[in-house]
């Protein structure tokens, strides 16, 4: 799992069908120091994340597990808002 | 897995139900002479025993999560799976 900051959304009208309904987000993965660690990814969203919030992620098969239905494409949900970051 | 040190703790409260209760802990990649390698990430700490500065061992597969956590559903993927005392290398 890993941080991410939250940049932005993605609207995707023609998706799969165990897609639908499902909030897509542009997100920044970061270190504890909010520093870029990667390049920007789309994740699903679990917990109504908004733009600017610092979350955490989810990635690979992981990812689908946080969806209901579970066995759905995606390889990134956001599955927590961070209050804060004690490091 | 991999060698880390533990950097601090991750609070929440919007969460996903399968993090509620757990401890979630900032953790950085070392290698065997405790330097920094790549970047840092969470990890959820099953036995609440680690603490800032502490050396752990990170699993950072979801079968061995699922595993541990005795859920097979769980979308959780890196679990603190062990407090290091000592590395020989």
């Amino acid at each position: 799992m890993y941080l991410g900051e939250v940049i932005g959304t993605v609207v995707c009208e023609r998706k799969y069908e165990g897609l639908q309904g499902k909030r897509l987000l542009i997100v920044q993965p970061v270190d504890h120091r909010r520093q870029p660690s990667a390049p920007p990814e789309v994740a699903v969203d679990t917990v109504s994340a908004r733009r600017k919030d610092l979350v955490y992620l989810v990635g690979a098969r992981e990812a689908a597990l946080a969806l209901e239905p579970h066995f759905v494409p995606v390889d990134s949900a956001i599955v927590g808002i961070v209050d804060s970051v004690d490091a | 897995m991999t060698l880390c040190k533990v950097l601090g703790t991750v609070t929440s409260t919007a969460k996903h139900p399968a993090f509620s209760g757990r401890r979630l802990m900032v953790v950085q990649p070392i290698n065997e002479r405790k330097r920094p390698v790549g970047t840092s990430f969470i990890a959820v700490d099953r036995a609440c025993s680690s603490g800032p500065g502490d050396l752990v061992l990170v699993n950072r597969e979801g079968n061995g999560a699922r595993q541990l956590l005795k859920d097979d559903r769980v979308p959780i993927r890196s679990l603190i799976v062990g407090v290091i005392d000592r590395v020989d290398a």
